[in-house]
């Protein structure tokens, strides 16, 4: 459904994106995860043809970016990474103009969007600017839905939002993925990452890897430690600054421990804090998560 | 054409949700008619004058009473000392220093011609000039009487002299006030469109709306007429408005049809408004919209002719007065207001107007990009 190939484009002297080639699947679920600035939005605004690339090709639903991007306009659902409705019209205003300007109508394609607009119908006569976030996002989706696309493109849909509607925003994308809809998706969370069938992992312009959560897990083959004591700040200092240490990094209450080679074992860590003091210690071994591997990537290294 | 219908219901349900936008529509054109068309007056009351009569005699007086008995001079100040009179002259409380010789009224009556000094603040140089014209005025009469009763002519044997009899066509009162309100009329209209219709354009850039809107089916030219026709209708709506306040206010007589002046106002609307869309397709922020709109429009408006008569600034203003179409509106509004012209009066403005229409409108829908 999606496909891209060598795209580059640079902002003045910034490379925004270096040659990245990828394709999506009619029906996939694919999430572009990286940090702010990675590139995505770029990436994304590229497809839905609101810039030009400088150099490569890229295709939504068979069409191409460039030349056929009225074709695209028809067929592809975005929501931008900032609440871009009308502030000064309703709920209900903002989904009738959207629907009409598509040349369609609420009630034609109210399956489509009932699960959603439906928790957000009894505010239909308020203004959008006075919705919660959660709730503007899902009108954001209304919108983004009513003219019955068959790709769908999120830009950090839920950036700024609370957990709960987090979690509720993400079973949506499922319901709709489960309609037959392509999904592309962009987060700057980890932890959502797993939710998607694929996911891309992006940075400085790059796809590092590209695969579905289990399998990038899989490939992930070093050792590692999870430590906790009773000072985190020096036990983090202290790892540091112990020459057989490759990367040290705060994840919640532990902190993930890699060493060089993955030549120590958790006895010798132990031992090795122990004698720095510390209290409380906590050292066992881990599954990684697809955090840690992005922390990898990061550090330039391969797998 | 569903298309620009949708839009322009949008853009009617946020304008009139918008709080500024109902008291800009009234209040502007109130203010604008009702303080603005009485101050920009050029009719001359109240000139200061300092005297210096160091001479005091009968003739002197009687010169001065002249002066007095004006109802655009006032005798601010008298004194002997020049000094003080050209202090007053600094500070700006006097306008004019008259100072009469010590030897006036026998200079007079020896070499039947005298000298008298006038010093004229002359910042003001319009002002100026007419001072010294109602000055001539005063003393070509008191001139007159003083020949006419020393030569001992007798009243039934006046001296020749060419009599110019002037008839004032047009404005037959020369009511200043009904030459400033269709010009002050013009530029009301053209702040209220152009302004409003671009930092409405650029205010879904600044708040991204225009990024959902990208990616409709909407095309440009449906969009820019959905942006230009809401403004068109609220500028002719003030266009009434103010005729009728003017109407009302200081009587102006309406000579033309208003049919042919509110489709000139439509013509006209349509290029200034398309040159603020145009503007607002460049710039990124409502600010930059002010900025370049209000360059454009101060240019346009003092160019256009609304204190000063085009026919006299130099040959190259009034060939760049060419693109300028406040130039052209306000010369409609004035000649089909005062004048009652007609259309085959106006077919060059006509001409002109279609031209500059045609060019600003199809620079901002070729401006307006989707892509960046």
């Amino acid at each position: 459904m999606i496909k891209v190939e060598n795209i580059s484009k640079s902002y003045d002297k910034v490379e925004a994106l270096k040659d990245i080639s990828f394709e999506v699947e009619k029906g996939e679920l694919l999430g572009l995860i990286g940090p702010d600035g990675a590139g995505k939005t770029t990436l994304m605004r590229i497809l839905m043809t609101l810039i030009l690339q400088d150099r490569g090709n890229a295709t939504m639903a068979g069409f191409d970016v460039v030349k056929s991007y009225k074709n695209i306009r028809l067929l592809v659902g975005y929501m931008p990474g900032r609440f871009s409705l009308y502030q000064d019209l309703s709920v209900e205003e903002n989904l009738n103009f959207f629907a009409t300007v598509f040349g369609t109508t609420i009630e034609e394609n109210y399956d489509l969007i009932k699960d959603i607009y439906s928790q957000i119908e009894p505010f239909k006569t308020r203004l959008a600017g006075r919705l919660s976030g959660g709730m503007k996002q899902k009108l954001a989706l209304s919108c983004a839905l009513i003219h019955k696309p068959e790709i769908l493109v999120l830009d950090e849909p839920t950036t700024g939002v609370d957990v709960v509607s987090r979690k509720e925003f993400w079973e949506m994308l499922k319901k709709l993925q489960q309609q037959g809809i392509t999904i592309l998706v962009s987060t700057p969370y980890m932890d959502e990452a797993s939710l998607c069938d694929r996911v891309a992992l992006i940075q400085k312009g790059q796809i590092m890897q590209i695969d579905s959560p289990s399998t990038i897990v899989e490939n992930y083959t070093r050792k590692l430690f999870a430590v906790r004591s009773g000072e985190m700040y020096r036990l983090i200092n202290d790892l540091r600054s112990f020459e057989k240490t490759d990367t040290a990094y705060a994840f919640g209450q532990y902190l993930h421990y890699t060493s060089k080679n993955d030549e120590v074992e958790a006895t010798e860590l132990e031992q090795y804090l122990l004698e720095k003091e510390h209290v409380q210690l906590q050292v066992f071994d881990i599954e990684p998560g697809i955090e840690d591997v992005f922390m990898e990537l990061m550090s330039g290294k391969e797998l | 054409m569903r298309t620009i219908l949708y839009i322009l219901q949008k853009e009617f349900i946020q304008i009139f949700r918008n709080k500024t936008m109902l008291p800009m529509i009234f209040m502007v054109p109130l203010i604008q008619m009702l303080i603005l068309v009485f101050a920009a007056t050029y009719d001359l009351k109240n000139v200061d004058i300092f005297l210096v009569d160091k001479n005091l005699s009968e003739t002197s007086r009687e010169l001065v009473s002249h002066f007095e008995g004006s109802p655009f001079f006032n005798i601010y100040d008298a004194s002997f000392d020049l000094a003080k009179a050209e202090n007053s002259l600094k500070s700006d409380d006097a306008d004019l220093i008259m100072l009469i010789p010590e030897n006036f009224e026998s200079d007079l009556i020896r070499d039947d011609e005298v000298g008298l000094q006038l010093l004229v603040n002359a910042i003001d140089g319009n002002k100026a000039q007419l001072i010294f014209s109602y000055v001539q005025g005063i003393l070509s009469s008191y001139n007159k009487k003083v020949i006419a009763e020393w030569k001992g002519l007798a009243e039934f044997n006046p001296p020749l002299q060419i009599k110019a009899k002037i008839s004032y066509w047009f404005n037959s009162e020369l009511d200043y006030k009904w030459y400033m309100a269709p010009g002050i009329l013009a530029i009301l209209v053209t702040i209220i469109g152009m302004f409003l219709c671009g930092m409405n354009l650029v205010r879904e850039k600044e708040i991204g709306t225009i990024e959902q809107l990208n990616v409709t089916p909407i095309q440009k030219y449906q969009f820019i007429v959905g942006k230009l026709i809401p403004f068109l209708v609220i500028a002719l709506f003030d266009l009434a408005f103010g005729l009728l306040l003017a109407k009302i206010a200081f009587n102006l007589p309406i000579a033309g049809s208003l049919a042919l002046l509110f489709g000139f106002g439509t013509l006209y609307l349509v290029g200034v408004l398309g040159l603020g869309l145009f503007i607002s397709t460049v710039a990124d922020t409502q600010q930059q919209v002010m900025f370049v709109s209000f360059f454009f429009m101060m240019i346009f408006i003092l160019m256009g002719g609304i204190f000063t008569p085009v026919d006299s600034m130099p040959d190259w203003a009034q060939t760049l007065d060419r693109v300028n179409p406040i130039y052209y509106f306000m010369k409609i509004m004035r000649n089909v207001v005062m004048k009652g012209s007609g259309f085959t009066d106006l077919i060059e403005e006509f001409v002109s107007l279609i031209v500059i229409g045609l060019v600003f409108l199809s620079l901002s829908i070729w401006r307006y990009r989707k892509t960046s």
